[in-house]
């Protein structure tokens, strides 16, 4: 594709390899490291889950007692391997007697390493199935159904309720949604466990749990069948909790995962080096179940000014664009976020968030960009709200982005009634329709307004980028450069989660799955 | 339908405002339009128990502009009716907060004659809400459609503690910085649950013992002064207040305090 807007192709290789440098200098620290809530998911993997008498999930159980024993280090996929073949049980059976207290860790002996990975062997090969077949029945659905080109229709439900959101989803589907993203419950990113079995009290939105999961895509398999589409199902892989939320996902078949390299060390002040570990075993996962992430570069400019900081969205979608690649995820599975939030008096704005699209667009040609409706100046004039949210509907369709989350024209108001969804959609669709060739028509003036804003925002994100590529990514946080928040390395929350890995730890899934990709990369 | 009213127009059309009603195109013709959705098929039967419920909120021959599907069993309606059960507008009355706004600098000189001292304010988007666009608004330096936040003043120490800060962390950290002011945002809220949340920080502040030693205020779409006042605020600041307005209300109210001791 010939760029529209002239942006300098040697500027963007030069981001590029910056943001490479920097993602390959986190992970040499990543790959030192573990998580109380990565050795938390191993233990789902290998088919612990469950709630004891107190509500307490298996996985929090079992690796608190790894901690208390002190062997966390060594990681529990090595732990489970010895169990079993100490008491010749099962994981979950294993993790029971730990929840009685009947498990004697004192008697653990020592076995050969290729013996502890032959016991695993099984239950790992069973969960990798388990999520390679999920992949394959979407893929199966997606070749039965067709897949929608263009724009899809991204909306939120948020009732509290997973029965009432399943109304809300089923309605919102049959009116012409693509994406139903469940909204998670406040606060739940800051657990450091995730919520069991099906829930129908939460505030601003509903526990993601698994059993949740499921209710939901049942309900939207069964819409999907009777309109003739595939309906993906999202939610938020994000907080203390990324790579449990990810299995979670990939064992019910949700499609796409808000999954960000940074999100929560910037808008939930969680500790940069917990969430660092965590987005990469959480991206792995969403890489090997076909999970398109998104990222949430959009937050930056609720915060910080949209015209100003512009090159801020650039430079960290670059950054999130690594981690991915490095976590095995294909170009096609990167939504890259970003968002119509320029001030709506400024000359020029639709011009200026049209640029910033297009440049979106050229920059990451294959990405599966996730455009964000505006939010921070839409007010309770709903009238005005839906001007607002056509011409950010224009944008996505003339610069073809692909997941189109709609604004609702009450969106300073409250949580969207099952109307303002209707309204969004017939907005949304309308203007598909009725501009549907115009991106294909129409080119930008080689040093007009335009091309100038894309080259400038670039040349801002270069330099951005050089900084941090010197400074080293932990460092920059620290600064305040991405939505004017500052995060020190050692602050935040989660980081008594973290561990450096004894030398015989193993993480067998993290290994297999990432192998698997890279071998379907070459 | 056609856009033309040629009903003959049989009431007074002088405004009298001890009984006033909502105005489409002719005075006292209580035109209003609502719109919302029944739990029904779209069908003549929806039609009518939506003409009821407009009859049931006050309206006289209701029109259904619109009746839409929005599922099978949803349907979403427009309607505009007329409203004959007026209101006596001089009989009305509302504390709402009298004050010239001050500019930045003359709040910043202000604190620094009146007051003697940086005054410290500590302000969140508490409980569910994830909205800081209230709260930025007023605080972050860039502040919003050109009025600076109180991060840019001089005489302001402030804190902005985001979003869905616990109302419990947000008065540890006011007892922890010796906040003067408290400001709490509440922007999109779901089911009346802000009004809830308020009340609970009021009680909070109460509990520790610092509600006279702080000014208390809450903002946000739908937080109005008199509201504020109800659930124990000092004051309270609705759409289309800036950090002026907000600050030179509460260095008013800090002298005020200092005079009264």
């Amino acid at each position: 594709m010939k760029s529209k807007l002239n942006i300098n192709e040697k500027l963007v290789d030069s981001c590029r390899t910056s943001a490479r440098k920097i993602g390959l200098d986190v992970q040499s620290f990543i790959d030192t490291s573990s998580t109380v809530t990565v050795e938390r998911t191993i233990c789902r993997l290998l088919g612990v889950d469950g709630v004891d008498y107190y509500e307490v999930p298996l996985p929090n159980i079992v690796i608190e007692a790894l901690c208390d024993q002190g062997i966390i280090e060594q990681g529990s996929a090595l732990f489970f391997g010895r169990a079993m073949l100490m008491t010749g049980k099962s994981p979950i059976d294993i993790a029971m007697m730990i929840v009685e207290g009947t498990f004697d860790f004192e008697k653990l002996p020592e076995y050969p390493f290729d013996v502890i990975m032959g016991s695993l062997d099984a239950s790992v090969n069973h969960s990798l199935q388990r999520i390679a077949d999920n992949r394959h029945l979407r893929k199966d659905y997606l070749n039965e159904y067709g897949d929608k080109t263009g724009a899809l229709l991204y909306v939120i439900v948020a009732t509290g309720n997973i029965r009432e959101d399943v109304v809300q989803a089923v309605a919102a589907s049959k009116q012409g949604a693509d994406v139903i993203a469940v909204i998670r419950t406040t606060g739940q990113s800051l657990l450091d466990y995730v919520p069991y079995g099906e829930t129908t009290e939460g505030f601003g939105g509903t526990y993601a749990t698994q059993e949740n999961f499921r209710i939901m895509r049942e309900a939207l398999d069964v819409t999907g069948k009777e309109i003739g589409r595939y309906i993906r199902l999202c939610n938020y892989c994000s907080g203390l909790c990324m790579p449990e939320i990810a299995v979670m996902g990939a064992f019910e078949r949700l499609d796409m995962m808000l999954n960000d390299a940074l999100y929560g060390i910037l808008f939930r002040d969680i500790n940069m080096k917990r969430t660092l570990i965590d987005q990469y075993f959480s991206r792995i996962i969403n890489a090997y179940a076909g999970v398109i992430i998104n990222t949430g570069e959009d937050n930056y400019l609720t915060t910080s000014d949209a015209f100003e900081e512009a090159h801020t969205v650039l430079a960290s979608q670059f950054i999130n664009e690594q981690f991915a690649l490095l976590a095995g995820l294909k170009e096609e599975q990167i939504g890259l976020g970003h968002t119509y939030e320029i001030e709506p008096t400024i000359k020029n704005s639709f011009v200026y968030e049209l640029a910033q699209a297009q440049m979106a667009k050229e920059i990451f040609p294959k990405a599966p960009l996730k455009y964000m409706p505006p939010t921070k100046y839409m007010t309770g004039d709903i009238f005005m709200g839906n001007v607002q949210n056509a011409l950010f509907n224009m944008v996505t369709t003339i610069t073809g982005q692909r997941i189109h989350l709609l604004g609702m024209l009450t969106e300073a108001i409250h949580t969207p009634f099952m109307a303002d969804r209707a309204i969004a959609i017939e907005n949304a669709r309308y203007i598909e329709t009725a501009m549907a060739s115009l991106g294909d028509e129409i080119m930008f003036k080689s040093d007009g307004l335009m091309a100038n804003r894309a080259n400038e925002v670039a040349s801002s994100a270069g330099r951005l980028l050089d900084t941090i590529e010197e400074k080293g990514l932990f460092d920059t946080l620290s600064q305040g450069v991405f939505g004017g928040i500052k995060r020190g390395e050692d602050g935040g929350k989660g980081l008594d989660g973290v561990f450096v890995k004894a030398p015989n730890y193993i993480n067998p899934f993290l290994d297999l799955m990432l192998s698997e990709l890279k071998e379907e990369l070459l | 339908m056609s856009g033309y009213s040629l009903d003959k127009k049989e009431f007074s059309k002088t405004l009298d405002l001890s009984h006033i009603l909502p105005y489409g195109d002719t005075m006292n013709d209580g035109k209003v339009q609502v719109s919302f959705t029944l739990p029904v098929k779209n069908d003549d039967k929806a039609m009518e128990a939506a003409k009821q419920v407009a009859i049931k909120m006050g309206l006289f021959n209701p029109v259904i502009a619109l009746s839409k599907s929005l599922d099978g069993t949803f349907t979403f309606f427009v309607i505009y009716g007329t409203m004959k059960n007026s209101v006596n507008y001089d009989e009305i009355e509302v504390t709402s907060l009298k004050s010239e706004t001050m500019t930045m600098k003359e709040i910043d000189n202000y604190i620094n004659e009146e007051i003697g001292r940086k005054i410290v304010v500590i302000g969140a988007s508490t409980g569910s809400d994830a909205h800081t666009v209230g709260i930025d608004a007023i605080m972050n330096m860039k502040g919003y459609a050109g009025h600076y936040g109180l991060e840019r003043y001089k005489m302001i120490e402030a804190y902005n503690l985001g979003s869905q800060v616990e109302n419990i962390d947000f008065v540890r950290k006011a007892v922890e910085v010796k906040a003067d002011v408290l400001l709490v945002s509440q922007t999109v809220t779901q089911k009346d649950i802000h009004v809830q949340n308020l009340t609970e920080l009021v009680e909070m502040v109460e509990a520790e013992g610092i509600r006279e030693k702080v000014v208390l205020i809450c903002g946000g779409p739908r937080v109005s002064h008199q509201l504020a006042k109800e659930l124990g605020y000092d004051a309270g600041f609705g759409t289309g207040k800036f950090a002026e307005d907000v600050a030179t209300y509460m260095v008013k109210e800090i002298k005020e305090r200092i005079h009264q001791d």
